[in-house]
Formats: C-alpha cells, sequence, structure tokens
C-alpha cells in the first residue's frame, strides 16, 4: 500500500469519513460543470429537494456543444442551444459561478479550471468528464464522475470512493526536439497497456516531467484516463506556483506565500513509498502517432505498423479490428499515410504553447490541397493571448481555419465532424470508432506539431524533418 | 424486502465478444445531446448495429436468438473512455440488469453501481466458457450471484468478484448514494473546516 505519497495526503485530508459500504466519503474541493453531463444531475436534486450544499465550490462553463464558427445565441442547433438554456437556468437557480459564451474566461472545461486559477495544489478535483485527471498537473487528485455522482457533488459536496493504489512512472533524461509531452503519454500508454492502470492512479515522476511547462503536465495527466487510470498527477513545484500565481482565484498577498508553504507540504517526499513503479527514458522516445482504434495502439513515426503474430495474443483481436477499420496493413510505415483532415484542439493539445509548437512548424508553408486544417484553441484566453502573438495570422496564411474555442472535432457534439470514412490527423485524446463525429471516420492520434507537419505535406510526416 | 437490493439477479445472457469496448460505440456522442436519459434503450451501439446490418450480419444486440436477454458477456476493459452514464443509462434501458465481464474500465463500473446494475468481473476463461455454452443454447438461465460472489449457469459455476464497497452496496440496496453522504453532514463541514484552501491558508 502507497504511504507519504501525495494521493495518500491530499486523500486523509479530504477524508470525511468510513460509508457502511465500506468506501471513503471524499470531500470535493472544486467542482468543475459543463452542459452535457449536468442537466440530469441538477433534475434529480430537484426531484429530491435538494438544494446545492456548497455552491461557490462548483464552476460552469459550456463547451461540448457550442459551435466553432458562429458562437452566438441563439446557438444554430436548436438541441445545443435546449442544452445551453438549461445550463444557465440551472445555474441561476443555484447561484454557480457561469462562464458562458458572453464571459471572456469561456473555454474547454479542463482549460478553464487552471487558467482561472481555480485549480490549485492540494485539492480535490471532479467534474462529469473523463478528462478531469488533466488537472492532477497541478497536484490534485482529479477525476472523472458520471452524472449521478454529479448529483452527489452538488447535493453533498462529497463522493463515496475506494482508494486506489499509486503507481509512480518515471521519465527521466531530456526529450529530443521535436519531441513533445503528447508522445510521452502516448508511449506511456502504449507501454503500460489501455488498462494498466485501472486500480491505479498514476503518479509522473522523473527529471523530464520536472522539466516541463504546466501546459506539457496537463497534456500528459489528461491521458491518464486513456492507459485507465482514473487519475494522473504530476508534484507541485516552482513551475506550478508560478503558473497559478497572480490568476483571477488565486491566493494572493501573505495568503499567497501561506498557500505555497500548503502546497510543498503535500508534495510526495523522499519517504513516500508506492505500488509500483514504472521507468522510462526520454532520448528513447520519438513523436508517436497511433494506428488503431485505442490510444494503446500506436508506433514512432519512423517505425512499421506491427504483424499480428507480433501482436501479444491477447491483443490480436482488437488489433485485426484495428486494421479493419483503419484500412491500414501489417508492416506498413505509418509515415507516408495520407491525411483528409487535420484537427489542432481538445483539452489534451489547444493550449497556448501547443500553438506555438503547430504555427512554428505551419509559418510559412501551405496545407495541402486535400486536407481540410482548423485550429480550435481551448478557451477565449488562449485564443487572445494567441493573436497578441500574431498566430492566428500565421496559421490563416497557410490555409487553416481559425475558430472559437470548444471541444470540437475531439468528440463532435458539435457541427465539426468527419465526413464518411476521412482520415484525421488529430491532437485529440481518443482515436475510437466514430469518435470524431462519422462511424466510418478514422483518427491518427499525435501532437500539435505533427498535425501541423501532416496538414502541410498531406501525410503523415515526421516533424523533425520539418523542424531542422 | 428492500426493494433496492441487487443481490441477485437471473435472466438470460447475451454474449458480446471484444475487448476494450469504449463508451463512444456503446453511445455516440451525438445522443448526449438531451436534458434528459430518454430514448436511450434504442440507441445503445446504434452505430455498431448499422455496421452489422450493412454487411449482412446482426449485431447481437438485434439478434432474435438473445432477445430478452438481461445479463451482458463482454470481455475485457468493458467501458473504458469517456465518462458519459449515458452509457450504463442505455444498456440499462435496453434491458440490462447486470454485466459480467473480465474487466472494467472504473468510471464505467462507477456509473452501474450508482444505477444499481451489478459489473461483475470473472477469469478469461469463465467468461469464454459462457459466452459458448450462451451462444449453443440462448434460453440458458444465468444467475449472477452477489452473496456468494458466483456466476452460474447450467452445470457451469464460477467465481466473480466486484470492489467490496459496490458489492455492499447492491446487496444492501444503499448504491442511491445521496442519502448516505447526506448523513454526514456534520462530518463533511468538520473536513470543510480544516482544509487550508477553504480557509484562506491560515494556520
Amino acid at each position: 500500500m502507497s504511504q507519504a505519497t501525495l494521493f495518500d495526503k491530499i486523500w486523509d485530508l479530504h477524508t470525511v469519513g468510513t460509508l457502511e459500504t465500506g468506501e471513503t466519503q471524499l470531500f470535493i474541493g472544486l467542482h468543475l460543470v459543463h452542459e452535457v453531463t449536468s442537466p440530469q444531475a441538477f433534475q434529480m436534486l430537484d426531484e429530491r429537494g435538494l438544494p446545492v450544499l456548497h455552491p461557490e465550490r462548483t464552476f460552469a462553463t459550456v463547451d461540448h456543444i457550442v459551435p466553432t464558427d458562429r458562437q452566438v445565441r441563439p446557438l444554430a442547433d436548436p438541441m445545443a442551444e435546449e442544452m445551453y438554456e438549461a445550463l444557465e437556468r440551472n445555474v441561476a437557480r443555484h447561484g454557480i459561478a457561469f462562464y458562458g459564451l458572453d464571459s471572456d474566461y469561456q473555454g474547454i472545461v479542463h482549460v478553464i479550471g487552471p487558467e482561472l486559477g481555480l485549480t490549485q495544489p492540494g485539492m480535490t478535483v471532479a467534474c462529469g468528464d473523463s478528462h478531469t485527471s488533466t488537472h492532477g498537473a497541478f497536484g490534485t487528485i482529479a477525476f472523472g464522475i458520471g452524472t449521478t455522482q454529479v448529483r452527489d457533488v452538488l447535493a453533498t459536496q462529497t463522493l463515496a470512493q475506494t482508494k486506489p493504489k499509486v503507481r509512480r512512472i518515471r521519465v527521466d533524461g531530456r526529450l529530443g526536439p521535436g519531441v513533445y509531452a503528447k508522445d510521452i503519454i502516448l508511449s506511456i500508454i502504449a507501454t503500460l497497456g489501455v488498462k494498466g492502470g485501472i486500480g491505479h492512479a498514476y503518479e509522473f515522476a522523473g527529471t523530464a516531467i520536472e522539466a516541463l511547462s504546466m501546459d506539457e503536465r496537463m497534456s500528459i495527466c489528461n491521458m491518464s484516463i486513456e492507459g485507465g487510470a482514473r487519475v494522473g498527477y504530476v508534484n507541485p513545484d516552482q513551475t506550478t506556483a508560478d503558473y497559478v500565481k497572480g490568476r483571477p482565484h488565486a491566493p494572493s498577498g501573505a495568503a499567497f506565500a501561506r498557500a505555497e508553504q500548503y502546497w510543498r507540504s503535500i508534495a510526495s517526499g523522499p519517504d513516500a513509498s508506492f505500488d509500483d513503479e514504472a521507468v522510462l527514458r526520454a532520448e528513447e522516445i520519438e513523436p508517436v502517432v497511433t494506428w488503431g482504434i485505442n490510444p494503446g495502439q500506436s508506433v514512432g513515426v519512423s517505425d512499421r505498423l506491427p504483424r499480428l503474430t507480433a501482436v501479444t495474443a491477447d491483443e490480436r483481436d482488437t488489433a485485426a479490428a484495428a486494421y479493419r477499420h483503419m484500412g491500414l496493413s501489417e508492416n506498413d510505415p505509418i509515415a507516408g499515410t495520407p491525411i483528409d483532415v487535420a484537427f489542432i484542439g481538445s483539452c489534451t493539445n489547444s493550449r497556448l504553447t501547443d500553438l506555438r509548437e503547430a504555427a512554428r512548424v505551419v509559418r510559412g508553408q501551405k496545407v495541402d490541397k486535400r486536407v481540410k486544417a482548423l485550429v480550435v484553441p481551448g478557451s477565449k484566453q488562449i485564443a487572445q493571448q494567441a493573436a497578441a502573438e500574431g498566430l492566428p495570422e500565421i496559421f490563416t496564411d497557410a490555409g487553416f481555419e481559425w475558430r472559437g474555442a470548444g471541444c470540437s472535432m475531439c468528440l463532435a457534439m458539435n457541427a465539426d465532424k468527419l465526413v464518411g470514412d476521412q482520415v484525421s490527423a488529430s491532437s485529440s485524446n481518443r482515436n475510437f470508432i466514430g469518435r470524431q463525429g462519422s462511424a466510418t471516420g478514422r483518427t491518427l492520434l499525435m501532437s500539435p506539431a505533427m498535425v501541423a507537419a501532416a496538414a502541410v505535406n498531406g501525410a503523415v510526416t515526421d516533424v523533425r524533418q520539418l523542424l531542422n | 424486502m428492500n426493494d433496492a437490493v441487487r443481490a441477485v439477479t437471473v435472466g438470460r445472457a447475451i454474449p458480446l465478444p471484444g475487448n476494450d469496448i469504449d463508451t463512444d460505440r456503446i453511445i455516440p456522442a451525438r445522443y448526449l445531446k438531451s436534458i434528459t436519459f430518454d430514448g436511450l434503450g434504442e440507441a445503445a451501439f446504434i452505430d455498431e448495429r448499422a455496421a452489422e446490418r450493412d454487411a449482412g450480419r446482426t449485431h447481437r444486440f438485434d439478434d432474435e436468438r438473445f432477445a430478452g436477454g438481461s445479463i451482458l458477456l463482454v470481455g475485457r476493459n468493458f467501458g473504458c473512455g469517456s465518462s458519459r452514464e449515458h452509457a450504463p443509462q442505455a444498456l440499462q434501458r435496453f434491458g440490462i440488469r447486470a454485466l459480467v465481464g473480465e474487466s472494467f474500465a472504473e468510471i464505467f463500473s462507477g456509473n452501474c453501481t450508482v444505477l444499481g446494475i451489478p459489473a461483475v468481473r470473472a477469469a478469461a476463461a469463465d467468461i469464454e466458457r459462457l459466452q459458448a455454452l450462451v451462444e449453443q443454447d440462448p434460453s440458458t438461465e444465468v444467475t449472477v450471484d452477489l452473496d456468494a460472489q458466483t456466476v452460474t449457469a447450467g452445470t457451469l459455476h464460477c467465481p466473480a468478484t466486484l470492489p467490496e464497497g459496490a458489492r455492499h452496496a447492491l446487496v444492501r440496496g444503499t448504491w442511491d448514494s445521496t442519502a448516505l453522504l447526506l448523513a454526514g453532514r456534520d462530518r463533511i463541514a468538520a473536513t470543510a473546516g480544516n482544509l487550508p484552501y477553504l480557509n484562506a491558508f491560515a494556520g
């Protein structure tokens, strides 16, 4: 059993008690809400006549269903408008802060929480969205929940939970040029498997992780869930404190100094013990591209796709299904695979540093004529910061569309969808069948810079060739 | 007897082959664009069912042999991906009352529990035998027993487990957790009172 890890310390501090089921009643310090997984939860509250216990600890935005072209009310899609209105009614009635389309802080829920300074080290964070693990980048216990559990958080600010094991994943060394956080997490998932993290929280540590910016740490924690781990986190350090400082909801003045003390105190110390450990070398990681129908099916960009005989017996059926769906064959090189769509966005990779790296690749280049390419910044704040640096012009000059903030083509709940069996080079997090809005659509996951390179060449390309 | 008790589930089964079946496949995102869970039952696996029809085959959810089946037999890492509760809601509304699988994604199994659906784990070899038995004779009655922690079908009798917290909640009928959690209201306030970030980091 783990001891004295950040996970153990935050867990203990937030433990309300032990329920008769044997589960822990865990206090949730920050609850984030969006329009898709909350309406039924509010309805369940109303049916029981229950108030929201801590409305000041819940914050809401709209991201999943908002259009990214014309962001005006009423929304063109009447079903999307209905969901928007339901959220507006619910937050108004319960006194919950709401960052809607008329706010300068609207954006993807996992982008705006950190941006607003709501996400702080040492918290527990829950949201009706599996990518809530993103907030673990700040040294939090952050995890996704279903709608009935959203009801529980609204009504009680707590959840019934069972404590998982804690696995430390150390990534030591230095990443090469053109290799990013996305490549680290895709490599981890390929190594430990898409179900390797079930029953575990992942602590990401090691010199390569410590060297990452907060944006990059968020990309890694974001995809913990793709490896089966509901929770992934990085211990808070100076990088973390520097990021939080000065944000709208961050502590200020003398309270900030006291906050930093608390944040340091909850990091895993030298006395921490873990249930197990995995180790990767950063130098061995190259740009990674997925070829299949789950995020564990990936290869380095200079590799060929695995032969079925080389895949472990229990992965073979899924690999065969992946080849059928993707129209790819064993032993094909992944580089040179033609693409139809390039998508830079999502809670994984839509932050300012992501857009800067992609812009480095496309500056002065043109998107291949066959490719539809779009950039969807994660939030209005990011869009504004990018504009101040001239990034939108770099993208539009190259032939990308520059859109408003939202989840967009990551899960295609708005009008941004693949058509037919289009192949998408995507900076998002899931290559599941049908994920990007077409049942026969095909998704290749990669870093934003790799998406930019694929857009320019019309095919999967080693971005390192374009950066040289 | 408490209506919420889910200690024993008996019914015919639907074998669903394949591993890593994600919640996007169980219920595509376009069906989440609603403020209720109504109508999700018909949409369970809707794209896969259509694809099977187009290929001249029949998806297990459309297969007459398994019509009315209430126990879903699945592989490994079932329900991975999105946290959407719409997935177990769709299965429940389709008529599924229990799942037996090699393993489940945690958010999915947590969502099953709070809806009163047991998602129990069994060994891969046992699942294979159960699926084969039901394929051969779809009328086979399957029993998922959370007290004994077993799944029984014909002469097959295999161990089946689920996390103790979930098992306790389903056996005692306390899986609707809000009341349980609210009972500790004073302790909730005490915990909040000890959290540095809710108290200006004082002390």
